[in-house]
């Protein structure tokens, strides 16, 4: 089947895509969820079992503790309470630990460890799953079943003090919030003083149930000087004397009313040895985790060790100690010492309870889950439960009680123990098979992509793609009834769920067919390349590619950079790769300019002569298979191999400039943003630029920005588009300055800020407006064939109202990263590869290395934080779903976009001018 | 006479070699607590008067390029002052282009500049011993095919390998393992020097290895 490079090109990407969603659904499984998400109110909870005898206790236990405080310190690791840190700066807390009424543990958090997951983590018990990042775009408030939900609609009241990220979580659920933002990292008074300010009127007041205070100073205090820092030591001090004043309080209210109360004492996430988390060292995952009540009680000589558990486990125990339903999703089991000092009855209740949640769990996320040893166990200890119950009732002698009792404790234990184990296995269990299929999918076509890269960029831009000839083949047939028979086999046997399982047998069958087929195809490659080959060496004629310094710094640092990504931290500063390989391949420009300047005379001859020999050698021996892989190369060979001395005096000094230039701009650039891990808390011109105080030099280098935007863009457009652009730039600063970011000249002070909305439609119509045109031009241009300019002057049109559209979305202090964008596209184009006549793979490969570096210098991380969701908002009343996504999207990778967009524009306007000076030429020849 | 060449080349690199190893032990017998992490920037100085010392030293007594004629003291003197400007010049470029590369404008500012310092040692006091204070000469002897001596070539080959260390260098620092050398710049600085090391002993070999294939044009 003959097809053209594009389409060939396209159809890879489309299989290429399924193969990486196919990856992507393995590797990033479903989270465990139970099915009843609304109706948990509804569900009766589980009644006592019970063997024959009636049971009369189906109603939920009431609640252990009247009030709850949870003290939840950022960052608080495990050592800085039960280490060193802890005896010297905690010594209340330490008590506390040691000898009071508490029970201390050393929770363990799972990834990633940052604050807001860990929140969810703490009150729904749940692992959050990596894709409810992607399906929470837009609400980020918690919808699954959780501590807060529950206890709000048992008429509980809740008053939360802290950090605001709560307040987003939990809209609705709070009588008495302050949430204060975590946004200044330098910030580690101000933000605890926030908190601890309402806390003498609250302790004295008696109208709420649960008191929950989030404490930042100390994470913040890791961010900016490291957990050894001395300010730790004042920070810890600080919580110490909170701790006391809080567990005073509830004492003495104790007294009056004669039921105990609980206090906790929390952290998220831990430090790690520099100071931030995230990532998943020891320091990270382990918190400190101490439940403090007078109901502990505690004999003098009793030793109790900071037993390791998981931090999901706190909502289960949340909910039982305040007699609310577990929550439906919740991986935790009970910390069971809290329970200790409660009757029998009561304990084998509360783990029943658990158990039947957790059980309940696992039958609506493992299909075959009477075979989990949990469930046994569970069964086990159940009927186990309903004899004691009998005896219970029946009231038996007490010492056969008391044993059967402790042994139904004991299963329950290790039932629980097992059942939360494997729940949380499935999380972290990848779809092997779903993922496999995916990675041969996309291995096979990248194969198919690479063996015919030769043939698909040869001047014909066709190439024969071996589909339809191994469709009647052995080879296909053989490998589709192996795979079918694989797949059968994989499927039937699997014990978890699998999701390319879960497809048609249809659909897999088309998979299957697709992956033989183009393993065929791929075959069928190799064998004529090889048989190519075997033509080539016997032809001694076959010149030696000849690869320039250029190319060789090109292919080792794209390559170097994909194998940097297998460190974390090349992925987490991605950026500085990307810097550091633009700015030696501006070396590299500079180098090869320098001498093709200085030292023409001495190079020329030999270069002139190889080249031509080598071209006059391929040229009849290689018909089909041309060496010289792209379009621009026979231009290249045809004329002198450099054009600066055609150069007049100043535009050559302009080339021996350019590099500097834009080494300038790159530089200024990464001083923008700073992103990144280990240096993202640096002061960057960015938030110089958006503090309030440096109003008028942002608007100033705004509007300065915008006017060089029209100046760089409106070179080649039409004059329509010409007036479009500059009226939607002059819109881009109407709708800053009405949303408050930019000033006008004459306004004093922004008193009156809107959403902007109709600026901002105002600039979508014009953006819509020039795409329009230019896809107008580009169609023009395939009905009417053979007038590239049109085309050109279409896809500039293209590129230019993406330009708009990314100047409306960025903020106002990232203009400057697309002025710099454009102006290092234009002196690019004009003085570096026009003259140097690079060929189109050289080009393709440094736009995407230009691209990717701005994708980092508009501020973006490979953290998903770093992602500006405001930028969906922009021009819309409401939120939307899809123009949001969309404009996010682009937002976010305008950086990428631009430069491939002006990729397209440049080498089609390149194509038209070697199509002008052909005809030229011809006409030439003809007089 | 080619053979005796390639071994006076070898000796003067060892000889190189040497010195850098004197810089690292000998200052340890004069100046308490020295060494190489801690109190890099004294290292760098030292380093960088011992490798343009010897430099010097070889320059004088093997004359590579033997075409210097008879020149009188005062062109010899605007000679030695041009390359001292050069030299000079040759640092503030590196630091420029470190800066370029993402080195801190303000703070550490010291740092970067004597790891200019030690590069430029590196690179242009051998360009300038060799090839003297002649742009054109030295733009020929880094680009294809514009040796014209095997001293020349060794030249090419130690320059290009200290540069490529210094760029390799610069890969550990956003590495997060915490280690002393990985604050900026010494992981650069002692790439460099790898880099000089490697090339000094590299040259010799490999123009050894290919001394059958290498013609030079003769001037």
């Amino acid at each position: 089947m003959r097809l053209r490079s594009g389409t060939f090109a396209a159809c890879c990407v489309v299989i290429e895509v399924l193969g990486v969603a196919l990856f992507l659904r393995g590797f990033f499984p479903t989270p465990v969820r139970s099915s009843s998400r609304t109706e948990h109110q509804a569900e009766p909870p589980a009644p006592e079992p019970s063997a024959g005898a009636s049971s009369n206790w189906t109603k939920l236990p009431p609640p252990l503790f009247r009030k709850v405080v949870i003290m939840l310190i950022d960052g608080l690791r495990d050592d800085f309470v039960f280490g060193s840190k802890g005896v010297k700066f905690m010594p209340y807390t330490t008590y506390l630990v040691e000898k009071g009424a508490s029970h201390s543990f050393v929770a363990e958090a799972k990834l990633p460890t940052v604050t807001m997951p860990r929140i969810k983590a703490l009150m729904t018990g749940s692992l959050p799953g990596f894709i409810d990042v992607v399906r929470n775009l837009n609400s980020p408030a918690v919808l699954e079943d959780n501590v807060i939900t529950q206890a709000e609609a048992a008429g509980k009241r809740i008053i939360f003090y802290g950090d605001e990220t709560w307040v987003k979580l939990f809209p609705r659920h709070f009588v008495e919030y302050d949430g204060t933002t975590s946004f200044f990292v330098s910030d580690y008074t101000e933000v605890d003083d926030n908190v601890t300010r309402h806390l003498d009127k609250v302790l004295k007041r008696g109208d709420w149930d649960v008191l929950i205070l989030h404490y930042l100073g100390l994470d913040h205090i890791g961010h900016v000087s490291g957990p050894s820092s001395p300010l730790i030591g004042h920070k810890l001090r600080e919580m110490d004397s909170i701790l006391m004043k809080i567990h005073t309080s509830l004492l003495s209210e104790e007294r009056e009313t004669l039921v105990p109360n609980l206090l906790v004492l929390c952290g998220d996430h831990g430090m790690s040895e520099t100071g931030g988390h995230g990532a998943s060292s020891v320091e990270e995952l382990n918190t400190a985790l101490i439940l403090i009540s007078s109901a502990f009680e505690r004999k003098p000589g009793d030793i109790r060790r900071p037993k390791h558990v998981q931090q999901t486990d706190l909502a289960a125990t949340l909910a039982i100690g305040l007699g609310l339903p577990i929550p439906g999703n919740s991986v935790g089991s009970l910390l069971f010492p809290t329970v200790e000092g409660r009757p029998v009855r009561e304990q084998l209740r509360f783990l029943h309870l658990n158990a039947v949640q957790l059980s309940k769990l696992l039958q609506e996320n493992v299909p075959s889950y009477t075979k989990e040893p949990g469930f046994e166990q569970f069964k086990m200890s159940e009927r186990l439960h309903g004899n004691w119950i009998r005896l219970y009732l029946e009231e038996n002698n007490s010492e056969v009680l008391f044993n059967l009792g402790a042994k139904v404790r004991r299963q329950y234990l290790d039932a629980l123990r097992t059942l939360s184990l494997s729940l949380s296995r499935q999380v972290a269990q990848y779809d092997i098979y779903s993922m496999l299929v995916g990675t041969v999918m996309v291995l096979e076509v990248l194969a198919l992509l690479l063996l015919s890269i030769p043939q698909a960029l040869s001047s014909k831009a066709e190439l024969e793609v071996p589909l339809w000839s191994p469709a009647f083949s052995l080879l296909f047939y053989l490998m589709f009834l192996v795979l079918s028979a694989l797949h059968v086999i994989v499927c039937t046997s699997a014990e978890s769920s699998c999701y390319f399982c879960g497809l048609s047998w249809l659909t897999a069958g088309g998979v299957m067919a697709l992956i033989s087929a183009l393993l065929c195809a791929v075959v069928s490659a190799l064998a004529k390349m090889f048989a190519a080959g075997k033509f080539l060496s016997k032809n001694p004629a076959h010149p030696k590619a000849r690869w320039s310094e250029l190319d060789v710094l090109i292919l080792l640092g794209t390559m170097g950079h994909v194998l940097s990504l297998g460190a974390s931290s090349f992925i987490e500063e991605e950026h500085q790769t990307w810097y550091f390989l633009i700015n030696t391949l501006c070396l590299a420009l500079c180098h090869e300019i320098y001498r093709n300047c200085f030292l023409r005379d001495d190079c020329e001859p030999q270069q002139c002569s190889h080249v031509e020999e080598g071209f006059v050698s391929t040229a009849p021996a290689l018909q089909d298979r041309s060496i010289h892989c792209n379009m621009l190369e026979p231009h290249r060979v045809s004329k002198d191999p450099t054009s600066l001395d055609t150069l007049r005096g100043c535009e050559k000094w302009m080339v021996l400039a350019s590099p500097w230039v834009i080494l300038t701009c790159c530089r200024l650039l990464r001083s923008l943003n700073q992103t990144g891990v280990q240096w993202a808390h640096r002061p960057d011109l960015g938030h110089w630029l958006t503090s309030s105080d440096h109003k008028a030099a942002l608007s100033l280098l705004a509007a300065l920005s915008l006017i060089v935007i029209f100046a760089l863009v409106q070179r080649r457009c039409s004059l329509t588009s010409k007036i479009a652009m500059a009226l939607g730039l002059l819109g881009v600063y109407c709708y800053r300055a009405a949303i408050g970011n930019v000033l006008f000249p004459w306004q004093q002070d922004s008193k009156d800020i809107s959403k902007g909305v109709i600026e901002a439609r105002f600039v979508h119509v014009f953006v819509l407006g020039i795409l329009f045109t230019g896809t107008k031009d580009l169609l023009k241009s395939q009905v009417i064939a053979a007038d590239f300019t049109i085309k050109t002057v279409g896809l500039w049109e293209i590129y230019s109202g993406l330009v708009l559209l990314a100047a409306l979305l960025f903020r106002p202090h990232n203009l400057p990263v697309l002025v710099f964008s454009l102006f290092i596209q234009t002196v690019m184009t004009q003085f570096i590869w026009k003259p140097l006549r690079h060929d189109a793979a050289e080009i393709t490969i440094m736009h995407y290395w230009f691209g990717q570096a701005f994708f980092y210098f508009q501020g973006n991380s490979n953290n998903i934080a770093t992602v500006d969701v405001s930028a969906g908002f922009v021009g819309l009343d409401t939120y939307m779903e899809v123009p949001a996504m969309f404009l996010t999207a682009f937002a976010t990778f305008a950086g990428p976009v631009l430069w491939a967009s002006h990729l397209v524009s440049f080498l089609s306007s390149e194509t038209s001018r070697w199509h002008q000076h052909n005809k030229e030429e011809t006409l030439a020849c003809c007089l | 006479m080619k053979d005796t060449d390639i071994k006076r080349l070898l000796y003067a690199h060892l000889l190189c070699i040497f010195s850098i190893i004197l810089s690292i032990f000998i200052p340890s017998f004069f100046l308490e607590n020295f060494s190489i992490l801690e109190t890099h920037l004294t290292w760098l100085c030292i380093c960088s008067v011992f490798v343009t010392a010897v430099n010097l030293v070889l320059y004088l007594v093997v004359k590579p390029n033997a075409s210097s004629k008879r020149s009188s003291l005062s062109y010899k003197v605007t000679r030695f002052l041009k390359c001292c400007i050069y030299f000079l010049m040759s640092c503030f470029f590196f630091h420029v282009i470190f800066v370029l590369y993402g080195a801190p404008l303000i703070e550490l500012v010291l740092e970067t500049f004597l790891f200019a310092v030690i590069l430029s040692t590196f690179t242009t006091v051998p360009c300038l011993c060799l090839l003297g204070p002649n742009i054109k000469a030295w733009l020929r002897v880094f680009s294809r095919n514009g040796v014209t001596s095997i001293w020349e070539n060794s030249l090419q080959i130690t320059t290009i390998s200290s540069f490529i260390g210094t760029w390799l260098g610069a890969f550990p620092i956003p590495l997060d393992w915490e280690r002393p050398w990985q604050v900026w710049p010494i992981s650069c600085t002692l790439g460099a020097t790898f880099g000089y090391v490697a090339g000094l002993v590299i040259s010799p070999l490999w123009i050894y290895w290919n001394r059958k294939q290498l013609t030079y044009k003769n001037k």
